[in-house]
């Protein structure tokens, strides 16, 4: 198991990086964090000609956050990303997907652009940039573009990057306010890719009811799939809302695959039940993220 | 008299080392050798129309590729059947290359040999391999079918069949007033040690002579058969174990074809050559275990108590039969356990499949066997409505029955009789461990809470330490350093410490002045290998033996030079002296140096030992008769039967109700390996065992599609189980000496394996209501059982409906 | 076709090392082969067991999924880094002896470069911390049982270090520095 022979760049800027990548065309690719693209090249399932290694392009590493939300450079490792406390606190759906992509140890290395260029159907980061409709900063030589999550994903691992691009930031947008987020998964081994996963957000109006509530679904469709799940639970307070009528909805709604670690008819089973548990985490989110914005002054005594 | 070692938790000498990153593994080794790879097959099943090496050849760095047509002589014939048996219908092997067929993916077609391992796999992409695909044989279903055979000339897929007969079961069965069939399922896993294996060959052009490194559980055993391939005396072959990173079976010797290859290049080429396994060839190309199905048919009376047991068993041994059939013999043997089975039938069939081969993986069969004897005791206290456990306490074998033969004959040929053991008491303690009487009111207390608990149990007889022998070599030094050799080798088992701990207690040494050598024969050439648990009891007895000569040389030595009676000496903390007058003696370097008639004065100790010598005695010649200069002795240790250690074990498992979800809260055992000679390295085995116990339970399998494609060949898919999925162990010792050997020692290495796909196989049907016929299960496992118990396909297990029924009564509902 | 080759500098266990390797040379293959430092190990390739671990600028990465040209210019631990410059053993390699955190230990050095940075960060884990910690990396032999023990005890054999006045630095001993580029 060891890696087929390639022309390696190693350019310390990004207008560097693009004329390489211009050149080399259909024969290059990135290298980032390398976790998802070396363990393909030492089984030889992958041999491009060049590797365009972006690493020294310190510029794109970088966590900003601003009123719009988070953007993530692509040099950013998924471990500075879930380290980031004010990355966190705009968006806590970002550590709660971190937390559960591989272990620390991977995560000190591998990228989350990389991740949601990469696109595995079954990794955590493309079901965060899906449910919260966020996008990612493409640029080559020729000009620059954003692509939407929904327009993103082709197939699995297939997104919609042409060869001479390169995915400089992705921007996950902040939630409405009232919205909480959570994200659950049942993998074979913790730190696996999930058999099964759904990041869920809900948001509660001022009235404390729902109104929205929408999952992202890991290893249950070729991209990662979002689901308006809101006809099921609107308008009720989250104590009452029927998470589990929801669960349904979502089952009805999704199509899974066997593989040889579960049937289909167990994928479908736990969207059901982890959509359940997600919304209500979810819900109960959003109660404390209300509860802390506005604080009730007779509850606070 | 300095403090006994053997029994105490000595931290292990092997660790400096290996914490300081100066182990030295296969691949550490042979930083100038050339890199072989191994082009496999990529089908399970097809004939070898061509290879055409062309577009290899200009790869820059490749040395040299060879095909079958490259070699002659026993080279190019089939490996030998290592092991053959009676049963054995149709013994087939591979050949070290293949010969114009190949039998399962991952078989080695050609090999290469490159500059480096990164050419050489450059080269052997280019190598094209035209293939006529024949039809796979992929499981027992259809080997049994053998709508296709895996070997051309057979007419179906048998490689072997046996019955073996204690009275007429049958009969048996037939006229006992209960009787129950089951069929249980064990699918394959395999022992993945965290190191593959690997082969490095030097050839000497000036000696002749060939050295061997090899990742190997048996030095000699691979010795002998690359002299015998090469063509070689076996003199001039010297087979070194390095560092091992675990081995667990799988680097038994047969011999594996590269380690026949490699070694053949290093001549044929002058020059170092090493091939160090990948974990993808691992899994395709090295030795899989445990897929087996058994048929079992019980007749029992009123108390649980067997009358007869009839079982069928059928193993899937895969594409050869290189190690014969210890498998399924051991399984038919000690699928018994701690229990008298009244009349036994077993019969097995060994059958051919175009997957990767089969040889033992710790255990060794015995997890099959444990599995299907505790699932049917189960299932018998089910059907009679009484305690899992007391239905097991009426069919132990009683202390006082031992020695107990079974009349069978075990996996050494030998007759199958436990030497000793005290099972009721073993069962005792793992139910107090376990807390097994108050459960019954935890479960019902997790149910009102809407969580699914349940308790499992399982016991287990292991045969350890066969012979026929192992040897013992050990040399005092005149620098008062002690240097210890015995044959087998080591994988991480702490041998060396052990074997130190042993010897400086019968040389009254200190541990420090003691050093070990395993599987080096150079050193020891004598030997037949670690398996079947059998290093502490084989060469901890063998080195004690030889200890005990060289003590009583050096009394006798000492006792001439300090003019004492030998009956009046002793030796602790390295020097012999008369016993209650320390002063008056001398060290055992000096000893060492009085030993030896030619006493050149090189160093401190033999001027020392010159205050000691003796007058000459003309009337006798300097080295009296019958003995030998030097202070060193050789033994062997060869027992008449096997030892069988015992143990048994408890889990309370979680079930998630809606997840199906799978969770161990706690797992106890009780062991019994005789005397402990260090408590760590014993607990440290069962921790491994219970692991891997665990891991087969409900992580590991090979997936294995219709084509036989292994679908999961990479630790992201076969699942080794990280800390978090291994629960804390609860350990508690027994120890019954064996009569067998002069430690009183049993073996340890295997019984932490034994009984974990029983155990929580009973734990899970306990949780759940319902029968667990089958292992590995996954959460997808269960899930799919749950939906055909709730179709009604599967039926409840009777006590649970029992409890539903006083659940209802208690609560006024009824019962549904 | 010969391949091209790339000069790189690294600091290996504080020496500064310098090594010509073509640019799919993995990290784990030069510091093994070309810098002969075989502490390292190799389990998978694939960046599952955790064998390959080195600390790289302190933190934990596998070897096995970098290149080495990528190392270029950073600092490298390896197991052969761990102990103090005088040989005293850093309390994790203590640790893992006493506790008998080790069988074959092929898995070994994957794990002590991960404890050793862990504790680091976290001087005073649980035993459910400690267990965590070590969650990536594979060990056939040991059940990990003795592993978390090992952690815990390295952590006090650690603060104990500390409070030692002859130790000075309250940090072990030896080179396992954060320090990012
Ligand atoms: C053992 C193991 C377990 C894992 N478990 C999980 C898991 O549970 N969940 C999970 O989500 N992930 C998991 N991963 C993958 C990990 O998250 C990777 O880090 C991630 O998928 C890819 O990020 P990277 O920076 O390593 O990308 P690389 O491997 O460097 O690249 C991946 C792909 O993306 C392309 N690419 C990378 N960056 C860019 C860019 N900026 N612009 C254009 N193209 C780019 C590359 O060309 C390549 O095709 C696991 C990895 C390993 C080794
Ligand atoms: S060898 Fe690097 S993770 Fe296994
Ligand atoms: S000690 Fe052998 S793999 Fe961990």
């Amino acid at each position: 198991m060891k890696p087929p022979p390639f022309h390696y760049h190693a350019p310390t800027t990004l207008a560097d990086a693009l004329t390489v990548l211009g050149e080399t065309g259909p024969h290059g690719k990135i290298l980032a964090g390398g976790q998802s693209l070396i363990p393909l090249l030492n089984m030889r399932l992958a041999a491009p000609a060049h590797l365009i290694d972006i690493n020294r392009l310190a510029e794109l590493d970088r966590v900003d956050v601003d009123d719009g939300g988070v953007r993530v450079g692509a040099l950013a490792r998924h471990a500075r990303v879930e380290a980031d406390r004010s990355a966190a606190e705009a968006i806590p759906l970002l550590r709660q997907g971190l937390r559960l992509v591989a272990h620390p140890v991977i995560r000190n290395r591998g990228t989350t652009v990389g991740s949601l260029v990469h696109a595995d159907p079954s990794a955590e980061m493309p079901a965060v940039l899906a449910l919260l409709g966020g996008s990612l900063d493409l640029v080559s030589a020729s000009g620059r573009r954003t692509v939407a999550a929904a327009d993103l994903y082709v197939g699995p691992l297939e997104s919609c990057l042409r060869a001479d691009e390169l995915a400089v930031c992705a921007r996950f947008p902040r939630p409405a306010p009232g919205t909480g987020t959570a994200f659950v998964e049942i993998a074979r081994r913790r730190g696996d890719y999930a058999v099964c996963g759904v990041a869920a957000l809900v948001t509660l109006d001022d009235d404390l009811r729902v109104a929205a509530a929408r999952a992202a679904y890991l290893s249950m469709a070729p991209v990662p799939h979002v689901l308006d799940l809101i006809e099921a639970v609107a308008g009720r307070p989250p104590d009452t809302a029927d998470f589990a009528a929801a669960g349904r909805l979502a089952r009805g709604r999704l199509d899974p695959e066997d593989d040889i670690h579960a049937t289909a008819e167990y994928r479908a089973h736990l969207a059901e039940v982890l959509t359940a548990r997600a919304l209500r985490e979810a819900a109960e989110a959003a109660v404390g993220a209300l509860g802390a914005s506005r604080p009730d002054p007779e509850r606070a005594t | 008299m300095s403090a006994r070692m053997f029994g105490a938790p000595v931290q292990r000498t092997e660790d400096e080392r290996l914490l300081t990153g100066r182990g030295a593994y296969l691949d550490d080794l042979g930083a100038d050798a050339y890199a072989a790879v191994f082009v496999r097959s990529p089908h399970a099943h097809a004939r070898v129309r061509d290879v055409d090496v062309t577009d290899a050849l200009d790869v820059d760095g490749l040395i040299a590729v060879y095909t079958h047509e490259d070699l002659t002589g026993p080279m190019a014939e089939p490996l030998p059947l290592l092991l053959p048996h009676p049963c054995i219908v149709d013994g087939r092997t591979p050949h070290a290359l293949a010969a114009g067929y190949v039998h399962h993916v991952g078989a080695p077609v050609a090999m290469v040999v490159a500059r480096d391992r990164y050419l050489a796999e450059d080269a052997a992409e280019r190598i094209a391999v035209d293939y006529e695909v024949l039809a796979p044989v992929v499981g027992i279903e259809a080997a049994v079918a053998a709508e296709h055979v895996v070997h051309a000339g057979m007419s179906d897929n048998v490689a072997a069949h046996l019955v073996q007969e204690v009275g007429d079961a049958r009969a048996a069965i037939a006229a006992a007033p209960h009787r129950l069939e089951l069929d249980l399922d064990i699918e394959r896993s395999a022992c993945t040690p965290m190191e593959g294996r690997g082969v490095y060959a030097r050839w000497d052009e000036a000696g002749g002579s060939l050295r061997l490194y090899s990742s190997t559980q048996t030095a000699s055993g691979v010795r002998a058969a690359v002299a015998a391939k090469l063509g070689l005396d076996v003199g001039r072959v010297e087979v070194v174990v390095p560092d091992v990173g675990g081995g667990f079976g799988v680097k038994i010797m047969h011999p594996w074809p590269e380690e026949v290859m490699v070694p053949w290049a290093a001549r044929r080429l002058g020059h170092g050559v090493k091939w160090t396994e990948d974990r993808r060839e691992h899994f395709i190309a090295a030795a899989h275990e445990r897929g087996q199905r058994h048929t079992v048919r019980a007749g029992f009376d009123d108390e649980g108590r067997l009358l007869g047991l009839d079982v069928e068993i059928l193993h899937d041994n895969g594409a050869y039969l290189p190690y014969g059939v210890i498998v399924p013999i051991v399984t038919s043997t000690q699928l018994l356990g701690p229990y008298k089975p009244g009349a036994y039938r077993v019969e097995f069939r060994s059958l051919y499949t175009t997957t990767v081969i089969v040889t033992p993986y710790r255990g060794a069969g015995r997890p099959q066997g444990v599995f299907a004897m505790e699932r049917t005791m189960d299932a018998i206290a089910d059907r009679l409505g009484r305690d899992r456990a007391e239905v097991r306490e009426v069919n132990l074998i009683r202390p006082d029955e031992m020695p107990y033969d079974q009349g069978l004959l075990f996996q050494d040929g030998r007759p199958l009789v436990y030497d000793s053991g005290d099972y009721p008491r073993t069962l005792r303690m793992v139910k107090e461990l376990i807390g097994w009487e108050g459960f019954a009111a935890e479960r019902e207390r997790a149910r009102a809470e809407g969580r699914r608990i349940g308790i499992g149990l399982a016991c287990y007889v292991e045969g350890t330490g066969p012979g026929p022998y192992e040897g013992g070599h050990v040399q005092v030094g005149t620098d008062g350093r002690v240097r210890v050799a015995t044959g087998l080798t080591s994988q991480g088992q702490g041998h060396h410490t052990i074997l130190a701990q042993i010897v400086a207690d019968e040389l009254g040494v200190a541990m420090s002045d003691v050093e070990v050598t395993t599987g080096d024969t150079r050193r020891m050439p004598y030997s037949v290998g670690t398996f079947a648990s059998r290093g502490a009891v084989m060469s901890g007895s063998a080195v004690a033996l030889a200890a005990r000569k060289v003590r009583e040389k050096a009394l006798r030595v000492a006792a001439d030079a300090l003019e004492a009676d030998p009956g009046d000496l002793e030796i602790a903390g390295g020097r012999v002296h008369v016993r209650g007058v320390p002063g008056a003696g001398m060290d055992l370097g000096t000893v060492a140096v009085l030993s030896n008639p030619l006493r050149y004065a090189f160093d401190e100790a033999s001027r020392a030992a010159t205050q000691f010598a003796r007058p000459a005695d003309h009337a006798a010649p300097p080295v009296p008769e019958g003995d030998a200069p030097g202070l060193e002795g050789t033994d062997f240790h060869s027992p008449l039967r096997s030892t069988f250690a015992n143990g048994a074990h408890a889990v309370v498992v979680e079930t998630d109700p809606e997840t199906a979800e799978i969770t161990i809260l706690r797992y106890c055992v009780v062991h019994d390996c005789g005397r402990l000679v260090n408590p760590l390295i014993v607990e440290g085995q069962i921790h491994g065992g219970v692991a891997q116990g665990v891991a087969g339970a409900l992580y590991e399998r090979m997936a294995y599609d219709a084509d036989g494609q292994l679908l999961n060949a990479s630790f992201m898919d076969f699942l080794v189980p990280y800390a978090s999925e291994i629960p804390p162990i609860r350990i508690a010792h027994l120890e019954t000496p064996s009569p067998l050997n002069p430690l009183g020692v049993k073996g340890a290495g295997e019984a932490g394996v034994i009984p974990g796909a029983a155990v929580i196989a009973s734990a899970i049907e306990d949780a759940e209501g319902f029968p667990v016929r089958s292992m590995p299960i996954s959460p997808s496992d269960l899930f799919g059982l749950r939906r055909r118990f709730a179709a009604g396909e599967i039926p409840p297990l009777r006590r649970a409906e029992r409890a539903r029924g006083r659940r209802a009564n208690e609560t006024g509902e009824p019962d549904v | 076709m010969n391949e091209e080759t790339h000069e790189i500098r690294l600091r290996v266990n504080g020496v500064p090392r310098a090594a010509t390797v073509p640019a799919r040379r993995l990290l784990s293959d030069c510091l093994r082969h070309d810098l002969g430092l075989t502490g390292t190990h190799v389990g998978c390739e694939h960046g599952v067991c955790g064998a390959c671990t080195v600390l790289l600028d302190g933190r934990p990465v596998r070897s096995c999924l970098m290149f080495a040209v990528g190392a270029d210019g950073h600092e490298v631990t390896t197991v052969e880094g761990l102990a103090a410059a005088d040989g005293t053993p850093h309390p994790v390699q203590r640790a893992f002896r006493e506790c008998h955190g080790l069988q074959c230990g092929f898995c070994t050095p994957g794990f002590l470069t991960v404890v050793a940075a862990f504790l680091e960060e976290n001087p005073e884990p649980t035993e459910e911390q400690a267990r965590e910690a070590i969650g990536g990396n594979l060990c056939r032999c040991t059940g990990y049982v003795n592993i978390v023990r090992a952690v815990l005890r390295a952590a006090e054999l650690r603060r104990a270090a500390g409070r030692d006045p002859q130790a000075g630095d309250p940090a072990p001993r030896g080179p396992v520095r954060r320090q990012r580029p």
